[in-house]
């Protein structure tokens, strides 16, 4: 039951290979196997969503997938966000907006975000703050993460050439 | 003193404040912490990963108070991957005891093992430890592990303890480890006998977890080079756990250090020594191998530290004006099954006995102060400590007294509101200036001219809505130096903060603090200070904390004193690098040392003459690199030190907050619909912090109104183990709060600032309680109990008599 597999999977544009326990779970991979440590587990029963992840463009809770759930799949963290130390459009607007404070829930919050803004383009404030209350953030008050999402989602809809 | 809107997004060109404003302090610059939090290059204490190192989890207690018969780790070594597993005899550890300098009938000494021996005493108690080659195989040797007790009756309410036919700890007897009448004024008596209107109000309010997302987590090694173990743990209190790391181990200080990463959040459940954390290091101790220890949501729910259970029975007499003439109250705190270390299991009614009369004018005044032992995970100091208790059970008597003499409560408040300063009262303790009279005129006033009181009257005429609006007017002691500790009566006395400024031979500094910031941005708002004092740019100040190797000592950061006490220490030592800069610059440039002043712009320049300057880069490489040309009396290097403490009782940040309800009739559930907070925390260094600061103690203090509750069953068994039972409030739950600033600059901290990381949690219980009194007003229900459930709310709303 316990026999190791050999994983292929995509993170963030590389291709990993890992070999991996069938009960280990996609968020101990990506943290501690291939020590992308942004991601981040903070309940292990898939409710804080800390540990939001992108799984072929849909956000996942990565303690809730088991590792070999994602043979073949494209996945993204945090780690993929910046480029080269420039934050991105979505990750500066966090700190414009002083979206977080320790930082713990950040990333799951970024990634979610994210998911979020690629299936919802046009959410106005109240879809955004209902889309975001599947994450858990004790810092602050998350009035000021949904300033920074939908001020990202109206800089992106502003930017978008119309067609 | 002015009231000036913030909005969110205040940008260095727009500095707000007349008041010891610098060139940064007063502005929201980005803060430094972010772009590492953001990009995930944050390092927590669970992103360590060491050569080598092994995974410890605990064999925890499945009853909640039993003699132990015996335990077996016979089948948990055979685990594969398990390296060892030891129980309290293997590790032979001191016990963590914190202690009261009080007498035997005020205070019972008791200890917390390490590891459980003979007794256990809550769900959740360490047993012993496994240490394995990975998590997953330490969840195998935990599950291995057998335990036989003899199961004894549970305590887990006030009614049981008090009677004391079962005992938590054999030494204490009704199961109270603390109880000090702090007071009983003269004339309490008789103004009950003269009184026009006697209050009686009983509070209380549930247990509750501070709920850092990030759980509590150690890695601890061992330096075979050094002969010295490093302890990298997520603790507010880095000094303190050292300290008791070395006593339990029995080990010479010197050989301990510990290191604090980022840290995931705190609110006081990290700022107390935790036995995990000491385990761990006994393990390394002996196995001289890296150990991680990372606390799962269960186990923080049920065996980490809780906080806030307590009952307030409150007396309170008035006159027919509506000026109150005595207080009496008895309070009683469930404060679990062990005192925390450092600050006993007296810490909760201490504080609520010796600040009980808060924003308000109080005569006489009589308060009885108990801390009970109980079959429950054991409390920390959450945000507020018993202040969101006690505040609760005040703003009540003002709401109860309003009613009974048929006044508006806010008028009522500002009767009796402290409006002149320094005020000493019946408390003994003296008041600095604030302005707790004009916050509350400002958040009425703010609800009055939004239109929400005619809103309500018009619901109430037409009966189509349930809406209540809700105060509470509150101080809060923010400033606790040694003194106002020392009266406490610890053993174990906090108050002071050290700093060190290095100025490196580039002219950037590295400044120290035993503070420790864990999400409340003291990289960025420390710097903002340390700029100021010296006229460099922001960016060039570097702030380190928790290190024990680096700073001396330190109190950590808990009960808001970081800015007001550790940025005051940080202050100090920047003004005395810039004072032995400008003796350098003096000798330098051949002048009296009266004769040159900081230029503000990273320079020391002569007052008689201007164009002779000299850069804190020319300074600093005489100061190393040559300094053969140092005045006689100036030592090598640009470097100092400074200690601040904050004299006498400390000081006051203040605020009201008003907030406007909707209970829904169909599901009794209540809805905030506008929240309103006007606060005065003296000079803001970083406006964005502040309300963010703000906005977070709100939220948690909206979550221990109407969600959050830590229970039990009869027997001790704890009902809210995961984040299906235990609610914690998201973003559909947590509205959107404005918030106006008073400002009244703190005359004896060095920046004007008095704190801010509590006042949100510690208004928000008692505003939202009677907001939802005041949408009951009709229905003949008065609810004194949080968290507040909808179904009570739609029990009251179901049984209105000529209501909707």
């Amino acid at each position: 039951m316990n026999d190791p597999h050999l994983l292929s999977l995509t993170v963030n544009g590389a291709e990993e290979e890992v070999v991996v326990e069938p009960r280990r779970t996609l968020a101990d991979v990506l943290r501690h196997d291939l020590r992308l440590t942004g991601t981040h587990v903070g309940c292990e029963h898939g409710v804080c969503g800390a540990c939001t992840v992108l799984l072929d463009g849909a956000p996942v809770r990565a303690c809730l997938v088991f590792a070999v759930q994602a043979e073949g799949a494209d996945v993204r963290t945090v780690e993929s966000l910046d480029a080269e130390g420039r934050l991105s459009d979505l990750q500066q607007a966090f700190s414009d907006h002083h979206g977080l404070q320790c930082g713990f829930c950040t990333p799951g919050f970024l990634m979610l975000a994210e998911g979020v803004l690629a299936e919802s383009p046009d959410a106005d404030r109240e879809e955004i703050r209902e889309a975001l209350s599947a994450n858990l953030c004790r810092c602050t008050g998350y009035q000021t993460i949904v300033d920074a999402v939908h001020a990202t989602a109206c800089a992106r809809r502003s930017q978008e050439v119309p067609s | 003193m002015t009231a000036t809107d913030l909005p969110t997004g205040t940008t260095a060109s727009e500095p707000r404040f007349e008041s010891r404003r610098g060139r940064w302090v007063g502005a929201s610059i980005p803060r430094h912490e972010d772009p590492r939090l953001l990009t995930g290059r944050g390092r927590f204490v669970d992103d360590i990963a060491l050569p080598g190192m092994l995974h410890a989890g605990f064999v925890r207690a499945t009853v909640a108070h039993a003699h132990v018969t015996g335990i077996d780790l016979t089948a948990t070594r055979a685990v594969e991957g398990v390296v060892a597993a030891y129980d309290a005899r293997d590790l032979a550890l001191g016990d963590i005891v914190a202690l009261l300098d009080r007498p035997a009938e005020e205070f019972t000494p008791t200890a917390m093992p390490i590891l459980a021996k003979d007794r256990i005493r809550f769900v959740g108690e360490p047993l012993a430890i496994v240490v394995a080659r990975d998590p997953y195989a330490v969840e195998d040797g935990i599950e291995a592990a057998v335990v036989s007790y003899d199961v004894l009756d549970a305590v887990v309410d006030e009614q049981t303890a008090l009677r004391g036919s079962a005992l938590v700890h054999d030494e204490a007897p009704g199961n109270v480890l603390l109880d000090v009448s702090m007071f009983d004024t003269p004339g309490v008596d008789e103004a009950f006998e003269d009184a026009d209107v006697a209050i009686e109000v009983t509070t209380h309010s549930g247990r509750q977890n501070a709920l850092p997302l990030e759980t509590r987590g150690v890695v601890a090694s061992w330096d075979a080079r050094d002969d010295q173990l490093l302890v990298q743990t997520c603790t507010q209190v880095p000094h303190q756990v050292r300290t008791l790391v070395a006593r339990c181990l029995d080990v010479p200080e010197r050989t301990v250090r510990v290191t604090v990463p980022d840290m995931g959040g705190g609110f006081g459940q990290k700022c107390v020594v935790g036995r995990e954390e000491v385990a761990v290091a006994a393990v390394v101790q002996r196995l001289h191998r890296p150990v991680k220890w990372i606390e799962d949501r269960r186990e923080a729910l049920t065996a980490g530290f809780l906080a806030r259970e307590q009952t307030y029975r409150t007396r309170a007499a008035f006159d027919a004006d509506g000026h109150i003439t005595a207080l009496d109250v008895d309070v009683v705190c469930d404060m679990g099954a062990y005192s925390c270390y450092p600050f006993t299991a007296g810490i909760e009614p201490l504080m609520a006995s010796a600040e009980m009369p808060s924003v308000y004018k109080v005569p006489a005044y009589r308060v009885r102060g108990r801390a009970l032992t109980s079959n429950k995970a054991p409390t920390a100091p959450y945000r507020g400590v018993s202040r969101p208790q006690y505040v609760m059970a005040i703003e009540r008597v003002m709401e109860r007294a309003a009613r009974e003499l048929g006044l508006d409560p806010v008028e009522v408040r500002r009767r009796n509101v402290i409006t002149e300063f320094p005020y000493t009262g019946v408390n003994a303790v003296t008041y600095d200036p604030g302005t707790y009279r004009e916050s509350l005129d400002l958040a009425e006033a703010t609800i009055r001219e939004e239109g929400w009181f005619a809103e309500r009257d018009r619901a109430d005429r037409e009966g189509d809505r349930h809406l209540g609006i809700g105060f509470c007017c509150f101080s809060e002691r923010t400033g606790y130096g040694s003194e106002a500790f020392a009266k406490r009566k610890m053993t174990v006395v906090p108050g002071f903060d050290l700093s060190e400024i290095r100025m490196d031979t580039t002219g950037a500094v590295v400044v120290t603090s035993g503070t420790m910031n864990h999400g409340q941005s003291h990289e960025t708002t420390f710097a903002q200070i340390v700029a100021d004092r010296l006229g460099i740019d922001v960016d060039r100040v570097k702030l380190r904390q928790g290190d024990t190797e680096r700073i001396a000592y330190g109190w950590g950061t808990f009960a808001s004193r970081s800015v007001t006490i550790g940025g005051s220490a940080v202050a100090l030592a920047s003004e005395r690098l810039g004072e032995l800069l400008c003796r350098i610059a003096a000798h330098l440039l051949e002048t009296r040392p009266e004769n040159v002043a900081l230029d503000g712009d990273g320079g020391v320049v002569q007052l008689d003459d201007p164009s002779r300057r000299l850069t804190y880069e020319e300074i600093a490489d005489v100061a190393y690199l040559r300094s053969h040309l140092l005045p006689k009396d100036v030592e090598p290097t640009l470097t100092a030190t400074a200690s601040f403490d904050v004299p006498g009782d400390g000081t006051f940040s203040n605020a009201t907050h008003a907030v406007v309800v909707e209970a829904d009739a169909g599901t009794g559930a209540i809805r905030i619909l506008r929240y309103v907070c006007v606060e005065d925390c003296g000079v803001v260094i970083h406006p964005q912090v502040v309300d963010g600061q703000c906005r977070g103690g709100i939220a948690q203090g909206i979550a221990g109104a109407l969600f959050e509750e830590v229970t039990y069953d009869a027997h001790g068994e704890p009902s809210a183990a995961s984040f299906i039972d235990y609610l914690v409030p998201t973003a559909t739950e947590i509205p959107d709060v404005s918030i106006s600033h008073l400002e009244t600059p703190c005359a004896f901290t060095e920046n004007g600032a008095k704190g801010a990381g509590e006042g949100g949690t510690i208004g928000a219980p008692a505003a939202v309680l009677n907001a939802v009194n005041d949408a009951l007003r009709h229905t003949g229900v008065e609810l004194d109990t949080t968290p507040i459930h909808p179904r009570t709310v739609l029990e009251a709303l179901e049984n209105t008599e000529g209501g909707l």
